[in-house]
């Protein structure tokens, strides 16, 4: 993609997040879309191209009146939302459409509305999986853990870091979950899950959603918010099943969607200033930052516990609390996105100072794909 | 614990040779007779080169422990905490499966330790293949 060609024209959550007992799915994809419109100061007639993952796009379209020349249900898991930025970004270039809106809905918590699975089920997974009692994500997201931490010698107080450093963002979020702060003997402490995995290293379970819309950065310099830039992207996926990941202490995924990223955007490491990983476990931000370049091969979890990713520290993390703490409604990444252009607009509740460049990392499934985002405020 | 029964496979032409195996006691893996290459799970044809020579072959069944967690939640047909496991086979492949004839603990699995391959028959159709200490020998 060119850089900076596309951008983040209209960005907003539902209007409540946590427990929504008055919204079914397909109202908390229009709650989320109706915000985000407004936020662009555009009208529903203007949207002509609808991308949802999780969902069927067609009904979003239909549900919101609108019946559009572009669609993509591109559903592989929480990162769904990130390859759909990077294909409305494509779309748009190519004319194939003007304006887009990206939803996601789902009542995680309530199960209001909420109909299947929101990734396609995996043939293999059936066979080779479930009969031996794999059953809801902490089953099986977990797996590859031990082997990290024999190889690398993390240890489970450090696992414990990444959810008490995330809190402490959470206490500057007013919208967070849970904001109160905890120590690493409270996540040690905290009910058995998974072992190694505790209640306090797991995300939460809540129902929301978010919208953005996205259009030509030429006519983004006119609307009513100061665009945010799509300034590079990646996608990749490797395995549907946690037991074929080719490497348990690296994913590939990440690897391949977080290289072409940088590459595209033109950006090194040093360029970052704003940084989220979706973190649907504890260990998703170590495998994300060693993924992603930012740190070697085994030094994550170190970096985490010395403080380095915490309000104040060189390379600000999952600033909003993350899915530990913020908010998790099953397919996280479009928060982690909300949060990106909150902190490139200047308005996050906890603002970066000064950030230019965020990047938005994500994984949908138990590693099986991912995508990242580049985005910026300087044209 | 959840009502009903565990999830059982559901063999597919591509898999059928697999399931055939286990029900006579052998774990049957793949070998590309192109590249060399031993897969898992079963298919057609080689995912390394994309040949559609290749051949079935007996595992030898030993593996060692890669990686695993003591899920605490409920589950059809298990009795928690029970091992959710990956074993490493001697071939190459890696395997889902749950430890048997060990205690369900941290200090009784350790990573790297041998595993021996066994068979847990289900029902006249299915039966799984599963992992063991391996005895001394
Ligand atoms: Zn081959």
């Amino acid at each position: 993609m060119r850089p900076n060609s596309v951008a983040i024209v209209g960005a907003s959550e539902t209007t409540e997040l946590g427990k929504v007992p008055t919204m079914s799915q397909v109202q908390l994809h229009a709650d989320a879309a109706l915000n985000a419109i407004a936020d662009a100061g555009l009208e529903l007639g203007d949207i002509d191209g609808i991308a949802t993952g999780g969902h069927n796009p067609v009904e979003i379209a239909h549900y919101l009146g609108i019946v559009p020349e572009w669609l993509d249900g591109t559903s592989v898991g929480g990162c769904s939302f990130m390859l759909l930025v990077r294909h409305a970004a494509a779309a748009i270039n190519e004319g194939l459409c003007t304006t887009v809106l990206i939803t996601h809905g789902e009542s995680g918590r309530s199960g209001l509305g909420r109909h299947g699975s929101s990734i396609f089920p995996s043939l293999f997974q059936q066979q080779f999986e479930r009969p031996y009692g794999v059953t809801r994500p902490p089953t099986m997201f977990t797996i590859p853990v031990l082997r990290y931490m024999k190889q690398y010698g993390l240890t489970e107080e450090t696992l414990a870091m990444v959810a008490v450093v995330q809190r402490e963002w959470a206490g500057l979020n007013p919208r967070a979950s849970f904001r109160d702060s905890i120590t690493v003997d409270d996540v040690l402490g905290s009910r058995m899950i998974c072992y190694p995995f505790r209640l306090l290293m797991c995300c939460l379970v809540t129902d929301g959603g978010g919208a953005l819309v996205l259009t030509r950065s030429e006519r983004a310099r006119d609307m009513r918010r100061p665009p945010v830039y799509v300034r590079g992207t990646g996608e990749s996926g490797e395995t549907p099943l946690i037991s074929q990941m080719d490497d348990f202490t690296s994913s590939a995924a990440f690897r391949v969607a977080g290289a072409r990223a940088f590459a595209s955007a033109g950006i090194s490491h040093g360029d970052v200033d704003h940084l989220m990983i979706y973190d649907a476990f504890a260990h998703l931000p170590i495998y994300g930052l060693e993924d992603l370049g930012f740190v070697d091969r085994g030094e994550a979890g170190p970096f985490i516990a010395e403080g380095h990713t915490r309000p104040g520290g060189s390379l600000p993390l999952n600033t909003n609390g993350g899915g530990l703490s913020y908010m998790h409604s099953g397919m996280y990444g479009m928060y982690a996105l909300q949060e990106g252009v909150r902190q490139m607009r200047g308005e996050a509740p906890a603002q970066v100072e000064d950030a230019e460049i965020s990047v938005v990392h994500g994984v949908g499934g138990m590693f099986g794909a991912s995508g990242t985002v580049v985005l910026t405020n300087v044209a | 614990m959840p009502q009903g029964e565990r999830e059982l496979p559901r063999p597919t032409p591509e898999t059928s040779h697999f399931w055939e195996g286990t029900r006579r006691g052998e774990l049957r893996l793949q070998r590309c007779e192109a590249c060399g290459t031993v897969y898992f799970p079963p298919r057609h044809f080689c995912p390394k080169c994309g040949s559609t020579y290749v051949s079935v072959f007996r595992a030898s069944g030993r593996a060692t422990l890669h990686s695993y967690v003591i899920s605490h939640l409920p589950a059809p047909g298990f009795e928690p905490p029970y091992a959710i496991a990956v074993a490493l086979l001697e071939e190459g492949p890696k395997m889902m499966c749950n430890i048997l004839e060990c205690a369900q603990t941290p200090e009784a699995l350790v990573l790297d330790m041998p595993l021996d391959v066994c068979f847990e028959k289900i029902n006249d159709e299915i039966t799984l293949p599963q992992f063991r200490p391996a005895r001394e020998s």
